[in-house]
């Protein structure tokens, strides 16, 4: 029986470590990725945000409505030209897949800036610098300036447009921001 | 039937010893000084808050014992971000002054691995400094140690709380020395790519509201602008 005992013991380790290692701990929901694959191996995305259902956080100083309700930006002299927004960031089925960050401004020490940092916690993360100043159609373009995960190695441009809503009652500010992503790996040489 | 209940008690017995194992694990260890504390680099210092009433903003799912700040901030309850955190903070820098803002955003890892003392977490951060401009710095955190030293402590306590002194870094990598990689944008260092490293030093934490008494700590080692 004693043997029973330490064999009982044996196992409840082996069947515990066996459980711990197999086990999920942490399984990010996927969306499909909606990607088209181009001839030169590059692929772009479109993502959009809906406005103001998406927009999370709108910090600007000197602002009469805050989101959320209640946000207390700080007043701060070098906060003053500074526009931080958090969002929730679409696919192009619609789908929250991710959040984003989005800083714009303007100082004498570093100049204009627009940039956004896009994290898709399932893929990974995107940090664009776009230019600061709009083509006359309204777009906006920008570079992938870093990445992780499944974004680490790519390069390319990303769009950045606003679309504005002209119809229901209170269409002030409300639209869509529309993010498309042209990104294209290293090249690698065929054997 | 005496055999079946000796091999049931077994195995219960196998079970605690693996779950006691686990948590008393000492070959699982993080490191206790900074990768960056012998360096010839531009040393950043900032700090902030964890305490999610006392940041900009602070989101989750809605569901977990960490509410929510302002209360009435969207939350994150789609499946796609439901296990990510959203913060807004001010930084301040090692006199206590306010030097940027911070956005961050985690993730739980799916390379978490409880057996080997890996909790982990991809996180990024969006931060300007006025100093020294934009930059993003993304990395992978083992939460590990935190858990092991507060959380768990202050579930197990009657009062439902931890109190002491605790530091830790969090940064686990993706640098080769456990640093966090650094992007710098705009600035003088534009272009510039970078190493840091996130800790941990805690006071107080109740398992009901979450961090109570509680700092971040972030050391950026940017190279120096002279060079």
């Amino acid at each position: 029986m004693f043997r029973t005992f330490n064999l009982g013991i044996v196992l409840g380790i082996v069947m515990a470590a066996t459980l711990v290692y197999f086990f999920p701990w942490v399984d990010q929901h996927r969306e499909r990725s909606l990607i088209s694959v181009h001839a030169n191996g590059g692929n772009s995305e479109s993502f959009h945000i809906m406005l103001p259902d998406d927009r999370i956080m709108a910090g600007v100083a000197g602002a009469q409505r805050s989101t959320p309700p209640g946000l207390d930006w700080p007043e701060l002299d070098f906060l003053a030209n500074i526009q931080a927004e958090m969002f929730k960031v679409r696919n192009e089925n619609g789908v929250v897949v991710g959040v984003a960050s989005r800083m714009s401004g303007k100082s004498d020490q570093h100049g204009s800036f627009v940039e956004w940092v896009v994290h898709l916690p399932a893929r990974g993360t995107m940090y664009v610098s776009m230019d600061p100043d709009p083509s006359p159609d309204g777009y906006r373009e920008g570079s992938l300036r870093a990445g992780t995960r499944e974004f680490l190695t790519l390069n390319g441009v990303v769009l950045e447009r606003f679309v504005k809503n002209d119809f229901g009652p209170d269409s002030d500010g409300a639209g869509r921001i529309e993010l498309a992503t042209a990104l294209v790996g290293p090249a690698v040489e065929l054997e | 039937m005496k055999y079946l209940i000796s091999l049931s008690v077994g195995m219960f017995v196998g079970v605690v010893l693996f779950v006691l194992g686990l948590y008393f694990n000492p070959f699982v260890d993080t490191p206790r000084v900074s990768p960056l504390a012998v360096s010839d680099l531009d040393l950043i210092d900032l700090s902030y808050s964890l305490v999610a009433s006392e940041s900009i903003v602070f989101t989750n799912d809605g569901e977990s014992h960490v509410k929510p700040h302002p209360a009435r901030v969207l939350e994150l309850w789609e499946p796609t971000i439901i296990r990510t955190r959203g913060f807004v903070t001010i930084l301040t820098d090692s006199r206590g002054e306010p030097a940027g803002l911070g956005v961050k955003f985690a993730s739980d890892s799916e390379e978490t691995a409880l057996l080997g003392g890996k909790v982990l977490i991809d996180s990024v951060w969006h931060i300007y400094l006025q100093d020294r401009g934009t930059m993003l710095i993304d990395q992978t955190e083992n939460i590990w140690r935190y858990v092991h030293d507060i959380v768990i402590p202050a579930r197990l306590s009657s009062g439902d709380n931890w109190r002491g002194t605790w530091y830790g870094l969090i940064t686990a990598g993706p640098g080769a020395l456990g640093t966090a990689r650094v992007t710098v944008n705009t600035g003088v260092l534009s272009g510039t790519e970078a190493e840091a490293v996130e800790s941990i030093t805690a006071k107080a934490y109740s398992s009901i509201t979450g961090p109570v008494g509680m700092t971040g700590n972030l050391t950026i080692a940017l190279p120096r602008e002279e060079e």
